[in-house]
């Protein structure tokens, strides 16, 4: 049962806690003991088609022919959606908030990247004839050498997964190859401490596997506008998406939702609603797009692997002096939200702990597996995992109680962290000390009696002095931003790489408000 | 195609209906007669999303060819409140949380019926052995188990 400590930090807030500690029904409860809530796949239309799609069996392969001939003459067969036929056949989701550049097709057109990857889509009467006719595609596939591992992928002479990022990693702030922190210097910092201890750690790739699977139901509405029944986890943002790849105003679309059966991150990537649409649009009839178990294990996007190394240096005293990692995370064929998960996760170095010299490279690979994407946490929760790991074994190597360890090295109000923001309500000393309470964890009077308000700031507020290093050429700015005009299609191609003057600094950043928090997810390209 | 003539009770009332060969259960109880109460979670038996009565016993409708329901009694959860008033377990499915994105719930409820329809009072192995075959991946397995000990003892919870 939920207790609440209102001893702690009680001068922090008024009493008036009316609803935290008490129950509350959930408002769609009645629905779900009844079976009445409304998911997108519990609405039957009159004359709804089918869709399946065809997907690459290999994990990188041209290619060279795909035949539709014998499965256009399927019966059943409504439509049989390529490539081609998607408006813009090209797409990053971060584009909305112009992060990234277009990276991925709907349907494949010279090239798959990984296994599951769509290829055709077949609108038909019924599941089996879609299935039945999709036997019946053609497709000649040149099978290419696949990279399923991040380091390998950076290795000179990798296979070039998607050819958008030609080195195999995601391109930060137009020049980087990874996200970088810097604070202090590690290396001064290994050079006074009494222990160095590095290590490697790994996280596979987790599959969300929601008991819904994700889907969508697309039907001509009046006014040539269009209805969608989707278990999206984010509806403007899959809204958004369909409007860019279908080349259409987003008030084309009602998007109905916000009952998923299970989502987890699983559900924010807008794998099925465009092609769904694209069959209503191209067929007149309402179109139902869902994905099999299968396809949801193999194609639906999991939370992504990341390798992980970290290199610390402690004193004989507790006190961490350096704390270097280097982190590769894993994100399959195509970007999604790996890019920004890597952000996320360098803002999050050296974890809750103030280190004086920290320095941090995290990159966001591209190798031959499914996309990942959002996850619980995703970007934080497999490095906190790795960091929490490493305090275990510093505490084990200066022989201090690893309870007290994190007290320790705890940040404190005052305190300044390594991404140059001072620490303020900071919790973590009275966490650990409750739950070594709650464990009957013995914990020193002294360390009992520390706390997140003392003893923070002076010293520990002081930036060491960081060495700079030689930023790399800028390159020709190759970012693109997706403008909500609707342009003509000649403009949205990426225009040839020319020799342009480095783009203009940022102006100077804004008073601080809620519009500008997540500065640094955007860097230059903040608006 | 050549359709298959098919009558069964479905909560209760009869119905009729014509089915192509190899149609599963759970297709006909949702495209064909509306009852979208049970759902696909995986067509292979592995969740137990789409899990039915079928002369009082628990089956997985996914894996039931309509065919084989001819002439038998089907109940699904669009049958287990009586009118407006809920049934014991939908009501301790409420007042313990039991439920987060509800997409389990339906079949959960039907593997707990089945369960308390044999056995009025469980003990918790036997409510746990129950649901095994129905996966909740929000993992609300604890609230759910205490939801079909607090319906089984008159609303009481246990812990």
């Amino acid at each position: 049962m939920l207790e609440l400590r209102k001893d702690i930090f009680a001068d922090e807030r008024d009493d008036n806690l009316k609803e935290i500690g008490r129950g509350t029904q959930r408002q769609d409860m009645l629905g779900h003991v009844t079976g009445t809530s409304t998911y997108f796949d519990d609405h039957k239309l009159q004359g709804m088609l089918h869709l399946k799609v065809l997907r690459s069996p290999h994990a990188h392969a041209r290619l060279r022919r795909i035949d539709t001939m014998e499965a256009e003459r399927s019966p059943g067969v409504r439509r049989i959606i390529r490539g081609a036929d998607v408006p813009r056949n090209l797409n990053t989701l971060l584009s909305l908030i112009n992060f990234g550049k277009d990276d991925e097709p709907s349907l494949a057109v010279d090239k798959v990247r990984y296994k599951g990857e769509p290829i055709v889509a077949i609108v038909a009467d019924s599941p089996r004839e879609a299935y039945e006719a999709m036997a019946k595609v053609r497709v000649d596939y040149e099978p290419l050498p696949a990279v399923f591992d991040v380091e390998e992928a950076l290795k000179p002479g990798a296979p070039v997964v998607n050819e958008t990022y030609p080195k195999n990693t995601f391109v930060y702030h137009d020049v980087y190859d990874h996200q970088k922190l810097r604070f202090g210097d590690v290396e001064r910092g290994f050079a006074e401490a009494d222990h160095v201890l590095e290590q490697r750690y790994q996280m596979s790739p987790i599959e969300h596997a929601p008991t819904e699977t994700n889907g969508s139901i697309a039907a001509p509405d009046t006014n040539g506008r269009y209805v969608v029944y989707t278990s999206t986890q984010a509806l403007f943002f899959s809204l958004d998406t369909c409007a860019k790849i279908l080349d259409v105003p987003s008030n084309t679309f009602h998007f109905i939702g916000g009952t998923v059966g299970g989502g987890f991150g699983g559900k924010v990537d807008t794998l099925t609603e465009p092609l769904a649409i694209l069959g209503a649009m191209l067929t007149g009839r309402p179109v139902r797009y869902q994905l099999g178990r299968e396809e949801e294990m193999q194609f639906g996007s999991p939370r992504g692997a990341e390798r992980i190394y970290i290199k610390d240096g402690v004193m004989r005293d507790g006190r961490i002096v350096a704390r270097k990692i280097r982190a590769y995370f894993d994100s399959g064929a195509y970007t999604r939200l790996s890019s920004y998960a890597v952000v996320k996760c360098v803002a999050h170095l050296p974890g809750p702990y103030t280190i004086p010299n920290v320095h941090g490279d995290v990159y966001c690979v591209f190798t031959n597996r499914t996309p990942a994407t959002a996850m619980r946490g995703f970007g934080v929760t497999a490095m906190d995992f790795a960091l929490e790991c490493q305090m275990d074994k510093l505490a084990h190597l200066v022989g201090i109680d690893p309870m007290e360890f994190r007290i320790l090295n705890a940040y404190r109000d005052g305190d300044m962290k390594a991404h140059r923001r001072e620490a303020k309500n900071t919790a973590l000393i009275e966490c650990v000390q409750v739950a070594a309470e709650k464990a009957k964890w013995p914990l020193r009077e002294e360390v009992k009696r520390m706390s997140s308000r003392k003893d923070g700031g002076g010293s520990r507020a002081a930036i060491s002095p960081t060495p700079i290093e030689p930023a790399p050429q800028r390159a020709a700015v190759s970012q693109q931003r997706t403008i909500y005009d609707r342009a003509p299609a000649a403009t949205i191609q990426p225009a040839p790489p020319t020799p342009t003057p480095p783009p203009p600094r940022p102006p100077a950043p804004s008073p601080s408000h809620g519009a500008t928090r997540f500065s640094s997810v955007f860097g230059t390209r903040r608006r | 195609m050549t359709k298959t003539a098919l009558q069964f009770r479905h909560n209760g009332r009869d119905v009729a209906l014509f089915v192509d060969g190899g149609v599963n259960l759970l297709v006909a109880l949702r495209e064909l007669i509306g009852d979208m109460t049970p759902k696909f979670g995986c067509g292979q038996g592995g969740c137990g999303a789409c899990s039915v009565l079928i002369d009082g016993e628990l089956h997985l409708s996914c894996l039931t060819l309509a065919e084989t329901v001819n002439g038998r009694a089907v109940e699904t959860l669009d049958g287990l409140k009586d009118g407006p008033n809920l049934h014991p377990l939908q009501r301790a499915f409420m007042e313990q949380f039991a439920a987060q994105c509800g997409y389990c719930t339906p079949g959960m409820l039907m593997a707990a019926k089945a369960l308390l329809d044999r056995n009025p009072s469980p003990s918790r192995a036997e409510v746990i052995e129950a649901i095994s075959g129905n996966i909740c991946r929000c993992t609300g397995y604890e609230p759910i188990i205490n939801a079909v000990l607090a319906a089984a003892s008159g609303g009481r919870a246990r812990a």
